[in-house]
């Protein structure tokens, strides 16, 4: 493909934005490279989620340019629905999934296999969304099938399904916010599975947590975000697992002090 | 086949079967208490003329409340386009003329409460109950109050068309509420559309984040719901070949109810055209059960809200019941 030949599957270059008087993002650089898996960690309210919207197309910043595959982001005309154009997708936890839909009509939202008329060819859905679970997510779980509702499904298995759908749908880029939170240990282990068959099918990924083991077990690299700024970016080669605990822990201590807990 | 199996096991499957036989229960109940109407078929024609008029809406409404809006100005909007049905009707001397009118009239209000509700973000039950006294008021104004009568369209092709008796039989408006039917199901279940519609009312988040025009498609829905009411207005306008101001409020609750008895919820995301349809026949056939069984008129509401009221207690029971 020709869009192999890019640098940087995505750059943001001097980022920032602000909700009123409060200053989410300053001055923010931050780069995915092709097959690349990046940590990004922070606490909350460090502006993970407001960098991911501004990537996604949800709202633009106040400065700064966002280049996809090299090529500049028109901002004022960018959108969700750009984004996906441009193989970029994000799967947000709470977000993903229609609950009482079932998965087909889930993983073909918005992006329906339908005639002139608009008509489902609802065969041809629940047949691509079956090849889906057994090929791309690798779904082995018994009783669960294209018929299956959003709401008999786990919390790993409904980020499968999201996970799944972008894969699917080829992006280059998933973005993952918060994908384990509120999950048990068992089902963080399937997304994590998950998270490594997008790293192995040559595709990228942003994962946003706050659990510093599970971003160590499939990450790349890491981006540590405090209060809108970067204040660190380590390579997986370059820091153990307790040296970057032990920083985040600094920066949040740091933090509590200022404010004065 | 283990995917039909799963099909036919589902709630939502459950929840449809269950609704039918309500409906065949109620009818076996009258036959014993009214043998004599309801063991003929003169009733079931008689329920064919008078049940399609709040069908019709019901199946607008059904869109409304999937989406998890409501629209409660769907009868002052049936009042409002029934005026300007008739009045067209008998200046113009035109009925396709006065038929488009009066939809043109649905378009509109349903495209202001869908604008009041999508973009300035009022609350559908809110801003709709505020429309539907505006409509209500306008028609009683335009129309001075008084009831208008168009006896000279009886046996016109148009009256034919729309309320005649297909083989002296079967009222046409069963037909036409039939067909809106099977068209809106095959809407709702098998067309982008319709797939938008419901997942607006399951998760309007996700809609928006997988692109989904959630806006627009509201707005249509109400469009839809005005435009359905206006057409069922003409129905009635000329099954009784009368319009008068205060038409369309008896259609409220008795409406409302059909879609909730036939499953669908108000919470949105979930809804069945055909539960709709079997709601609408349990409403309308009680006050004919009632009355032929020999029970005073007023004993109908009652039946009508137990009813409902074991219609979505069951449907709840049936919906937190997670696999």
């Amino acid at each position: 493909m020709e869009d192999s030949k890019y640098i940087n599957l995505v750059e943001m270059r001097n980022i920032s934005k602000s909700f009123g008087k409060v200053i989410a993002l300053k001055n923010i650089n931050f780069k995915v490279s092709s097959n690349e898996v990046v940590g990004l960690i922070g606490d909350n309210g460090a502006g993970k989620s407001t960098l991911i919207k501004i990537l996604m197309g949800v709202y633009p910043p106040d400065a700064g340019e966002v280049f996809i595959r090299d090529m500049k982001i028109q901002l004022s005309h960018y959108s969700a629905k750009i984004a996906h154009n441009l193989r970029i997708e994000a799967v947000y936890q709470e977000k993903a999934l229609g609950e009482k839909q079932p998965l087909w009509r889930n993983i073909f939202l918005g992006r329906q296999i339908t005639n002139k008329l608009g008509f489902i060819d609802v065969k041809k859905e629940r047949e691509e969304t079956e090849r889906i679970m057994k090929n791309l997510i690798g779904f082995r779980s018994k009783g669960i099938n294209s018929e299956s509702r959003v709401r008999e499904l786990s919390g790993g298995e409904r980020q499968g399904v999201a996970i799944g759908r972008a894969m699917y749908f080829d992006a280059d880029l998933i973005i993952l916010d918060e994908p384990t939170t509120a999950l048990s240990v068992k089902e963080v282990g399937k997304v994590i599975n998950f998270i490594k068959q997008i790293k192995d099918v040559g595709k990228s990924c942003i994962m946003i947590s706050h659990n510093m083991s599970e971003e160590y077990s499939v990450a790349d690299r890491f981006v540590i975000l405090d209060r809108g700024e970067i204040v660190g970016e380590y390579k997986k080669e370059d820091v153990t697992l307790s040296e970057l605990t032990s920083k985040l822990i600094t920066i949040a201590t740091e933090n509590a002090e200022k404010v004065g807990v | 086949m283990s995917l039909k199996k799963s099909t036919f096991f589902n709630a939502r499957v459950y929840k449809t079967y269950a609704i039918i036989l309500v409906y065949v229960l109620l009818m076996g109940i009258f036959m014993i208490t009214a043998p004599k109407a309801f063991t003929g078929y003169q009733i079931y024609l008689a329920f064919l003329s008078t049940i399609p008029f709040s069908l019709i809406m019901a199946l607008g409404l059904t869109f409304v409340i999937v989406t998890g809006e409501i629209d409660l100005s769907f009868p002052s909007t049936m009042a409002l386009s029934g005026f300007v049905f008739m009045y067209t009707y008998i200046h113009l001397k035109n009925s396709i003329v006065a038929l488009l009118a009066c939809i043109v009239v649905g378009i509109i209000i349903g495209l202001i409460n869908g604008l009041i509700v999508a973009k300035i973000k009022v609350p559908s039950i809110v801003a709709t109950l505020a429309t539907s006294f505006i409509w209500a008021g306008l028609a009683v104004i335009v129309s001075g109050g008084i009831q208008i009568a168009i006896p000279e369209s009886r046996g016109s092709l148009f009256y034919n068309v729309l309320v005649g008796r297909i083989a002296g039989l079967i009222p046409a408006q069963s037909l036409w509420a039939f067909g809106f039917a099977i068209i809106m199901a095959f809407i709702l279940n098998r067309n982008r559309f319709g797939e938008h519609v419901m997942f607006i009312g399951d998760n309007r988040e996700t809609s928006k984040m997988l692109g989904v025009n959630v806006d627009r498609t509201l707005i249509s829905v109400f469009i839809l719901n005005g435009a359905l009411a206006s057409f069922s207005s003409v129905l009635l306008g000329l099954e009784y070949v009368t319009w008068w101001p205060t038409q369309g409020p008896g259609f409220l609750l008795i409406t409302i109810a059909a879609v909730f008895i036939g499953g669908t919820s108000i919470a949105g995301g979930e809804g069945t055209i055909l539960g709709t349809v079997i709601g609408a026949f349990i409403v309308g056939s009680i006050t004919a059960g009632v009355v032929a069984s020999g029970a005073e008129g007023f004993w109908t509401q009652l039946i009508v809200g137990v009813v409902m009221l074991l219609a979505v207690v069951f449907n709840t029971l049936l919906r937190d019941r997670k696999s």
